[in-house]
């Protein structure tokens, strides 16, 4: 009689035989094939290869993407599409009144969509490639020549279509953030024409500029640059860019209809809490993974993201405890918010304590901003795209330059010290400049051409019914 | 035959609920409403911007039923939904000319 397990026992090992002699032949072949071409790397260099994979330095040899950073990199690009598809979406979805719910949610999709295609056309290209201080050439144009090998300018280890995947993700989001300062009133095609010029004359720009390998403002990585100043995480390039942006095209459309008078209140703070919280588990995927790659930086950047957007909620919630003797979960995102827009220049340059100290301050700044400043002033910035991103952002930038320190990260050896943060009140100013004035032609386009508002009629009865035919609630 | 309409707190619906079944009413009809009397409503702040909220969620009760039944239904509902602060709401009682039971067409207070 034969014993089951011992049965089981010789056909195991039978197998693992087979496949130990299989891959034997494998290897076997593999090293003759290796020692048959000209230059094989010694047994060194290859060592040298493997360190510098593992510690995410440029490669000695052959330019080959390393399966972990690519696969943080894609993680990570998938984390920030989550930020606006659903998080940034829901996170004002819920904010506007329910007759104008899903013009949001389309807004933000359609910009999504339509960034994706310019973006394969030119866009990519002219961001990334190298040309002028302010603009790239056309080499990446259709993403071609853009394939799994790494561009060892931008991210030595990860395949440069994962990069340009994960920088889409961002060339997403910074117009989905400006069609909150428009909410409620703006025309769907007026969003859309809008978003296609302003990338042209503000996002690729300014990108190119900050993180362009020859861009005016990277301080980091262009020996040659004008200004040089540091973003980590696109301070200047994402909420500075989009929150300049708000004020000016949230002025050219005008104030909601009955702004004032009427009552505006969110027609769903669940739904604003579930997109909040969403965007700041997404904000892990843009910060960290803008260390191209799972090294010690984007270690780093997980603390500082995670300290700062802490003391933003608690400080924002703080200032309205003092106010009104309430905390609102409105606080609570809108500080988290703030927290995480504040460090985002910061987050790979700065220590934990340093995270919390910018946390802090970018909280109660665009609190005010947003609190006292908007009412002040008057204008219509319906979701605060100016309060939070461009007060936001302009200061984590500035801050970025006071506290960015080289243990932290010592790429900044070479920039860090007592003037730094003069280059980054230079970036500030050209950024901001650019950002107003791009917005303005853009702006003065879509009036002339597309017509900004839907009329009054079309505003009362809200644009999910005359934009896009349907309704968010059917009860 | 008389309908008693109550406008009561939310919260309250379940006792009145049982009080009135305790007296062998067999049926009522409730709605979700909204609306102010002496107890005003609430401020709500929304990033700095204040809206005032006038009208404040109730629960109108309507139940109709033989003469004889008034004083104590009426007298179980303020038991049941009163808590001696504002805003417990009002018992308004209107006469009722005819009711028709639509599946027996029976008529009267035999219908309620």
């Amino acid at each position: 009689m034969i014993n089951p397990t011992g049965f089981m026992k010789a056909v195991l090992l039978a197998t693992l035989m087979a496949v130990a002699a299989m891959t034997a032949g494998t290897l076997h072949a593999q090293t003759a094939a290796a020692s048959a071409s000209a230059a094989a790397p010694t047994t060194e260099q290859r060592l040298e290869r493997l360190e510098a994979y593992v510690a995410n330095t440029p490669s000695p040899g052959e330019a080959l993407p390393g399966p972990g950073h690519n696969g943080w990199m894609m993680t990570a690009a998938a984390l920030v599409l989550f930020m606006t598809l659903p998080g940034l979406a829901l996170s004002y979805g819920g904010l506007v009144r329910r007759k104008n719910v899903l013009s949001i949610l389309a807004q933000c999709w359609g910009i999504a969509g339509m960034v994706t295609i310019l973006w394969w056309l030119v866009g990519y290209s002219l961001v990334f490639a190298p040309g002028k201080p302010w603009m790239g050439d056309l080499r990446y144009a259709l993403l071609h020549h853009v394939t799994s090998a790494p561009n060892p300018a931008y991210a030595p280890w990860v395949s440069q279509n994962v990069f340009a995947m994960f920088e889409l993700m961002f060339a997403i989001i910074t117009p989905a953030i400006i069609v909150g300062a428009t909410a409620e009133r703006m025309r769907f095609a007026a969003v859309m024409t809008f978003t296609a010029i302003w990338m042209f004359l503000v996002y690729i720009p300014i990108t190119h500029m900050v993180w362009g390998v020859d861009g005016a403002l990277n301080g980091l990585n262009n020996p040659h640059a004008l200004i040089k100043s540091i973003d980590f995480a696109g301070g200047m390039v994402v909420h500075m860019a989009s929150g300049w942006s708000s004020l000016v095209v949230c002025m050219m459309v005008g104030k909601r209809k009955g702004y004032g008078k009427e009552k505006m209140p969110p027609h769903s703070m669940v739904l604003c809490m579930v997109g909040t919280a969403m965007l700041w588990v997404g904000w892990y995927g843009f910060n960290s993974g803008s260390a191209m790659g799972a090294d010690s930086i984007a270690a780093n950047a997980f603390v500082t993201t995670t300290l700062s957007a802490a003391a933003g909620t608690l400080v924002w919630a703080f200032a309205e405890w003092v106010q009104t003797r309430k905390s609102s979960v409105l606080g609570f995102c809108s500080g988290a918010f703030g927290g995480l827009v504040v460090i985002a220049p910061a987050c790979g340059y700065v220590t934990p304590t340093g995270a919390v100290i910018i946390g802090l301050v970018g909280g109660i700044l665009t609190y005010l901003a947003v609190v006292k400043l908007k009412v002040i002033l008057g204008y219509d910035d319906a979701l605060d795209g100016f309060g939070l991103h461009a007060i936001g952002g302009t200061v984590g930038v500035l801050l970025a330059g006071i506290l960015a320190s080289p243990e932290v990260n010592p790429k900044l050896n070479v920039l860090a010290g007592k003037t730094l943060w003069l280059q980054q009140l230079e970036a500030i100013f050209v950024v901001a400049a650019v950002a107003v004035i791009g917005s303005l032609i853009a702006g003065v386009f879509v009036r002339l051409f597309i017509g900004m508002r839907p009329g009054t009629e079309g505003e009362s009865i809200g644009l999910d019914l005359t934009e896009h035919g349907e309704e968010g609630y059917i009860l | 035959m008389k309908k008693i309409e109550a406008i009561i707190k939310p919260f309250k619906l379940e006792e009145v609920k049982d009080a009135l079944s305790e007296l062998g009413i067999e049926g009522m009809t409730v709605t979700e409403v909204k609306g102010f009397g002496r107890q005003k409503g609430h401020t709500e702040i929304y990033r700095g911007s204040e809206y005032t909220v006038d009208f404040l969620p109730k629960i109108k009760l309507e139940v109709v039923l033989a003469d004889s039944l008034q004083e104590s239904a009426v007298k179980a509902i303020i038991n049941s939904a009163k808590t001696g602060k504002i805003g417990d709401g009002k018992i308004f009682i209107l006469d009722v000319d005819e009711a028709i039971r639509i599946r027996t067409e029976e008529t009267g207070e035999k219908a309620v």
